[in-house]
């Protein structure tokens, strides 16, 4: 299978004077349409991972290749452009602008992309309400709504633009563990319907046991890599 | 672009009781320049109207000692051509004595053409009783003198030149000019019935003229000397005559725009303040709409056009209350007489202006806040989150 997100001997020093090295040598490599999970304790680096892999944050040293292109040599504007078409963030806050309906946050990143909303597109973002199960409070405003409807709303969000990537970073940890049931169902459901690959930071257990791979980081290093057999 | 004008626009809706603040702010801001300005202009144009509104403003004179100059058709023709002028007079003055019941007093005698005459003073509208001289040796003299030696229209008078020459004439009406020494010294007569008194056949004391635009009278005199190129006159405009008055006009106008720069510079700084706020409560809708890939620049953007919406909007609001304020002015307070203290005055240029200056500054207002946006960092924000 192509890998669509590769990472090459990243490493990641915070401070000018005293220097923190937070991300020593990380080779990784994600293939397609898979689901994946990243664990570790807080201030392990796995955060710090996951804004380097998804452009957010540049590496001190080491490469990323995103869908096969190379990301060291691109400004900000062409990385927005890469982030825009090929990635989906999740995040622990849903961030939905609050001066947005659930439909219009939905459709954010496509606005960024195309000038005019199509109707393919209204069409696309009612379908991803549908699976997000997000029907009947579509016209809600993202502040009308419980918080287990805010981070599907932004899942939503987060695959509008049909990304190849979505990296999630402790996308239920603000949420209860029945939500959470439902939110990861949901992801899973996702991954296999659109064949969009997960990168996926939880410190729970269980959720991460249910993912095709597990990688533990541990004081900036890759302390273990478990791929379930497919 | 369309995005970012969705977002503005939503930002500055959601948070009606911020918005509505910086509105008050440029509304109260443009009204007052406005007002200001308005209220000045009023006043400059209506003290200079009275001023010389009823005045010659570019007067032809002979030169050096001489009291006289001939009549030239060819040069009153090519005044007559001038697009700048607007009134054209041809005079005749001496001074002479009038004679009442064995007393005699100075009086200035004026030979007018009573149509070209009037374009600038006016006699027809400020006669008080009787008419406009319609037949040889009638006269029109001021309310001052009328009053003074108890003169009445219909009576005769005798007038006396310093050559000794005695003519007798009839008053035809009465006028007051406003101003006590002219009603006492003025004694107005067709020009023809003036020459023929002091035995004078084609000669003028003076053309007496008036301008489109009173501010343009030097101009407009410079231009007419080059074109009528005649040496034995002078060419005297109000502006050399009233320096005074225009220092003090100018005066007040750079006060004025002191007042309007200060009020506007007041006005930015609020804007500014407020928005740079804004950005910092908005940061992590920014951070996250940086993540998902919405340029530096469109985000700058975002509050730029806030800035254009409330610069317009206040802009609008404020022309609309400081027109209403100078209108309210001009009909509340008044003179003793009844007549409004400043006249209500609208210059359209003026307020287009105003607007237009609020609206940019509103703008460039939002430059600071902008540049906050475009240098916030995606990763500082949702760390923070």
């Amino acid at each position: 299978m192509a890998k669509i997100l590769r990472l090459k001997d990243i490493n990641k020093i915070y401070g000018d004077k005293v220097k923190t090295q937070v991300l020593f040598d990380i080779n990784l490599e994600f293939e397609e349409s898979t689901f994946n999970s990243i664990i570790g304790e807080s201030g392990s680096g796995k955060s710090t991972l996951m804004n380097i892999s998804g452009t957010l944050d540049r590496a001190t040293s080491g490469e990323v290749e995103i869908n096969g292109i190379n990301t060291a040599k691109m400004n900000k504007n062409e990385l927005a452009i890469l982030r825009n078409e090929t990635i989906g963030f999740i995040f622990q806050f849903h961030y939905l602008l609050p001066e947005f309906t659930v439909m219009e946050n939905i459709l954010i990143p496509y606005r960024i992309k195309n000038k005019v909303i199509t109707k393919e597109a209204v069409k696309r973002a009612e379908e991803l309400i549908d699976i997000v199960g997000l029907s009947k409070v579509k016209n809600n405003k993202a502040t009308d709504i419980s918080g287990g409807q805010q981070q599907r709303t932004a899942i939503a969000r987060a695959l509008i633009n049909d990304p190849k990537i979505v990296l999630g970073d402790e996308p239920t940890g603000n949420l209860d563990s029945g939500t959470t049931e439902i939110v990861y169902e949901l992801l899973r459901d996702i991954n296999k319907r659109y064949k969009t690959t997960f990168i996926i930071i939880t410190h729970d257990k269980r959720v991460a046991e249910k993912a095709d791979r597990i990688i533990e980081i541990k004081d900036g290093r890759i302390e273990m890599d478990l791929s379930r057999k497919i | 672009m369309r995005l970012a004008f969705s977002i503005a626009s939503r930002f500055l809706k959601s948070n009606k009781g911020q918005t509505a603040l910086i509105l008050i702010g440029i509304v109260i801001g443009v009204a007052v320049q406005i007002f200001i300005g308005s209220l000045i202009d009023g006043l400059q144009i209506s003290l200079v109207d009275k001023t010389i509104g009823n005045a010659s403003q570019i007067t032809i004179l002979p030169s050096g000692k001489d009291k006289y100059f001939a009549e030239d058709k060819a040069l009153l023709d090519r005044l007559s051509n001038n697009d700048n002028l607007t009134a054209i007079s041809k005079t005749y003055d001496n001074s002479a004595f009038i004679k009442i019941d064995g007393e005699t007093y100075p009086i200035l005698l004026r030979g007018v053409e009573f149509t070209n005459a009037n374009m600038i003073y006016e006699f027809n509208e400020k006669l008080v009783e009787g008419n406009i001289p319609e037949r040889e040796n009638e006269t029109i003299i001021g309310s001052n003198l009328a009053i003074d030696n108890n003169l009445n229209v219909g009576d005769e008078v005798e007038i006396l030149t310093p050559e000794g020459i005695n003519e007798k004439i009839k008053i035809s009406g009465i006028f007051d000019l406003k101003v006590s020494n002219l009603n006492k010294t003025w004694i107005v007569m067709p020009i023809d019935s003036a020459r023929s008194i002091f035995g004078s056949d084609n000669q003028l004391t003076s053309i007496e003229m008036q301008v489109k635009d009173v501010f343009k009278a030097d101009i407009v005199s410079e231009e007419i000397k080059k074109d009528i190129n005649i040496t034995n006159v002078d060419i005297l405009n109000w502006k050399e005559e009233n320096e005074e008055l225009l220092s003090g006009l100018s005066g007040q106008s750079a006060s004025s725009i002191m007042i309007q720069v200060f009020v506007l510079l007041a006005v930015l700084l609020g804007i500014s303040s407020v928005l740079a706020i804004s950005v910092v409560q908005k940061s992590r809708q920014l951070g996250i709409l940086k993540a998902m890939g919405i340029k530096d620049r469109q985000a700058s953007f975002i509050f730029l056009f806030q800035g254009l919406l409330l610069g317009t909007i206040g802009a609008l609001l404020g022309v609309i209350f400081g027109v209403m304020l100078t209108y309210i002015f001009s009909i509340f307070v008044k003179n003793p007489d009844g007549t409004a203290l400043v006249p209500f005055y609208i210059d359209y240029r003026f307020i287009g202006f105003s607007a237009l200056i609020a609206v940019v500054a509103s703008t460039l207002a939002a430059l600071i806040p902008a540049r906050n946006t475009s240098k916030l960092n995606p990763i500082e924000v949702i760390k923070n989150g």
